[in-house]
């Protein structure tokens, strides 16, 4: 990317990377929040060094400690943070597991719609005429319906299964990174550079992917974050339902299902801890998001 | 405008046709219904006849042209489980659905359009940051969990309000409704508020957004410069500015509300269509999929019309720029 002029300070000799950084980390909430995110996802990487148990080890379960409280001390001797659930499971231990399968499957759902909906977005806004007309018009259509319509209709003609819940979360997030990528497309084609580099005859694949695209980048990369976000909700809310991935696979949003019934009886924890991680992790990725938003918008900057 | 109209519903009924071939395929091809509705033991002839009468043996597009010349005589099907009309046992349920969507949208909009002024006017005071830390927080929640915690706080430590169901209902023109007792208000204060939440924050970042921008604008300046009463410049001249956009945001997101239903109605055992989405995914009760689906996206593709016809009504470049386009 072109160095901008007129950045916020002026540092010059500073590479571009190490100036976004120093504006990102500018404002503390958002500095709080990269923090809190970056423990997250450690803990989620590293979740079978951190946890106490291997949640998912019958071997290592004690039916005895069922449903026990926060604090709560174990058959065995150890203690259970955060009590456990009605398999007498550490849920401190099933956050951390519940947590890697949540990221995964956002981080993989999202990974695969950006591709898609890069590509579909930038032979719409590079190709033109009729087929930007299509893609465009499928794209309004289907963000004209809210993401849990079309997930369910997805999950209802697709069936259940982890891959399927992926399929319709790539679904629902291709048209909006579609949208971001071709408006940006048709701005930045515009430009000197583009018709710099289309008078050195070069081939219109190398134009569109060496300098159109990293041109693209910077609504995308935040479009991209508050959709991470997004897909760990929608999962959660899928499994939860019962129509998300399958107890094989117990991300965040099946832990919380699991401690439903037991919440009534006043027994809290099953379902309010894990409900604490999603929304942690949530708000911090939102919180990321945000400052992305104004550090990368060139609008903001004086 | 006529010729707008008609291309604009054309458009839409495309649509409506498009999404019933897909939904209609979809749920039609997958799994095998006859493994789950009919009896593992019944004889090879009694199966057969239960295939022929629920129209199973046929090829698909035969089925779907029955299903369509059905749909458009308002027949949808038999729901295979509870063996009555898939479309009657959706329309019975949309009541319910529709009193807790109207609920929770009137909570958005009677708290939502104060709070966002109040923020929009004084963006650096306490209560102003206040009020979008709390709507930040509003669209961070998953509603579903909020909906467990609402249940966890006020029905089970404080014991005020019940958690699940519609309580005695009460007929109004022969529709049963909740908010004509005092019992059925208590059973729809947990589940509106928690599917308020999200389109609280909604408007209340898009009213003082709205707000913020009107104040800098000259008819304000000159509206304080002609002496007027601070409250009749707010309430007058920044409110009705700021409401067309607002009014727009409100009609497209009651479709929303309704799909979203799905979600509350799940926590509190709302007898509404959203519940019977669910129950009917999990038992593979297609019929009464389809009809659901079709009912909802019937609902959308009507919402959004009826918005992009008073839309360009209001601001006549939207019909300029569709017809260019």
């Amino acid at each position: 990317m072109s160095a901008p002029t007129g950045m916020r300070h002026d540092r010059a000799g500073e590479s571009p990377a190490a100036r976004l950084a120093a504006d990102f980390l500018a404002n503390p909430v958002a500095a709080f929040g990269l923090v809190l995110l970056g423990c997250i996802v450690l803990l989620a990487l590293f979740a079978p060094l951190v946890s106490p148990q291997d949640p998912y080890d019958l071997a290592q379960l004690d039916i005895v400690d069922a449903r026990l409280p926060p604090g709560s001390t174990s058959a065995s001797g150890g203690t259970y943070w955060l009590g456990t659930d009605d398999q007498g499971r550490d849920m401190l231990s099933a956050i951390f597991y519940g947590l890697r399968i949540s990221l995964a499957v956002g981080a993989a759902s999202t990974l695969l719609a950006l591709v898609i909906g890069l590509t579909f977005g930038l032979i719409a806004a590079y190709l033109g005429g009729r087929i930007e007309s299509l893609i465009m018009r499928i794209v309004d259509i289907q963000l004209s319906f809210p993401a849990i319509l079309i997930a369910l209709i997805l999950i209802a003609v697709l069936g259940q299964g982890t891959g399927k819940v992926i399929a319709a979360l790539v679904t629902i997030q291709w048209a909006y990174y579609a949208r971001t990528v071709r408006g940006a497309a048709l701005v930045e084609r515009r430009k000197e550079y583009v018709e710099a580099a289309r008078c050195l005859a070069l081939p219109p694949l190398r134009i569109v992917f060496r300098h159109l695209l990293p041109n693209c980048l910077p609504p995308l990369i935040v479009v991209a974050t508050v959709q991470v976000a997004a897909a760990i909700a929608l999962e959660a809310t899928l499994s939860f339902l019962g129509l998300g991935l399958p107890i094989t696979e117990p991300s965040l949003g099946l832990l919380i299902a699991n401690g439903y019934q037991y919440l009534l009886s006043g027994k809290y924890w099953i379902s309010f801890f894990p409900g604490i991680a999603l929304l942690l992790t949530i708000v911090s990725i939102n919180l990321v998001a945000d400052q992305l938003r104004d550090v990368l918008n060139p609008r903001l900057q004086r | 405008m006529l010729v707008y109209i008609i291309r604009r519903s054309l458009q839409s009924l495309l649509v409506l046709v498009a999404m019933s071939l897909l939904v209609f395929a979809g749920v039609y091809a997958i799994g095998n219904p006859v493994d789950i509705l009919i009896n593992p033991q019944a004889e090879q002839l009694e199966r057969e006849r239960a295939i022929a009468e629920l129209g199973l043996d046929r090829p698909l597009h035969e089925q779907y042209v029955t299903f369509i010349r059905g749909a458009l005589s308002g027949d949808l099907g038999r729901s295979f489980v509870h063996s009555a009309p898939a479309l009657g046992m959706i329309l019975e349920r949309m009541p319910a659905t529709l009193e807790l969507a109207t609920a929770a949208m009137l909570i958005a909009v009677l708290l939502g359009i104060p709070l966002g002024l109040w923020a929009g006017l004084k963006p650096d005071s306490a209560g102003g940051r206040a009020i979008m830390a709390g709507s930040i927080l509003g669209f961070s929640l998953p509603t579903f969990w909020v909906g467990l915690m609402l249940i966890m706080v006020f029905s089970v430590m404080l014991g005020w309000l019940p958690s699940n169901g519609r309580g005695p209902t009460s007929e109004l023109l022969g529709v049963p409704v909740s908010f004509l007792s005092l019992e059925g208000w208590r059973h729809l204060a947990l589940p509106a508020t928690n599917l308020a939440l999200f389109k609280l924050a909604l408007l209340i970042r898009l009213t003082r957004a709205g707000t913020r921008e009107a104040l800098l604008q000259d008819y304000v300046k000159f509206a304080r410069a002609k002496g007027l009463s601070n409250a009749r410049v707010i309430l007058v001249h920044v409110l009705r500015n700021i409401l067309i956009p607002i009014v727009t945001v409100i009609g497209l997101e009651f479709g929303s509300v309704i799909a979203f239903a799905i979600v509350t109605e799940s926590v509190f055992a709302w007898p509404g269509m959203g519940k019977l989405l669910i129950d009917s995914i999990n038992t593979l009760d297609r019929p009464v999929i389809v009809a659901y689906l079709l009912v909802i996206v019937a609902i959308f593709i009507v919402i959004n019309l009826v918005v992009d016809i008073l839309y360009s009504v209001l601001d006549p470049r939207v019909r300029l720029g569709e017809a260019k386009g």
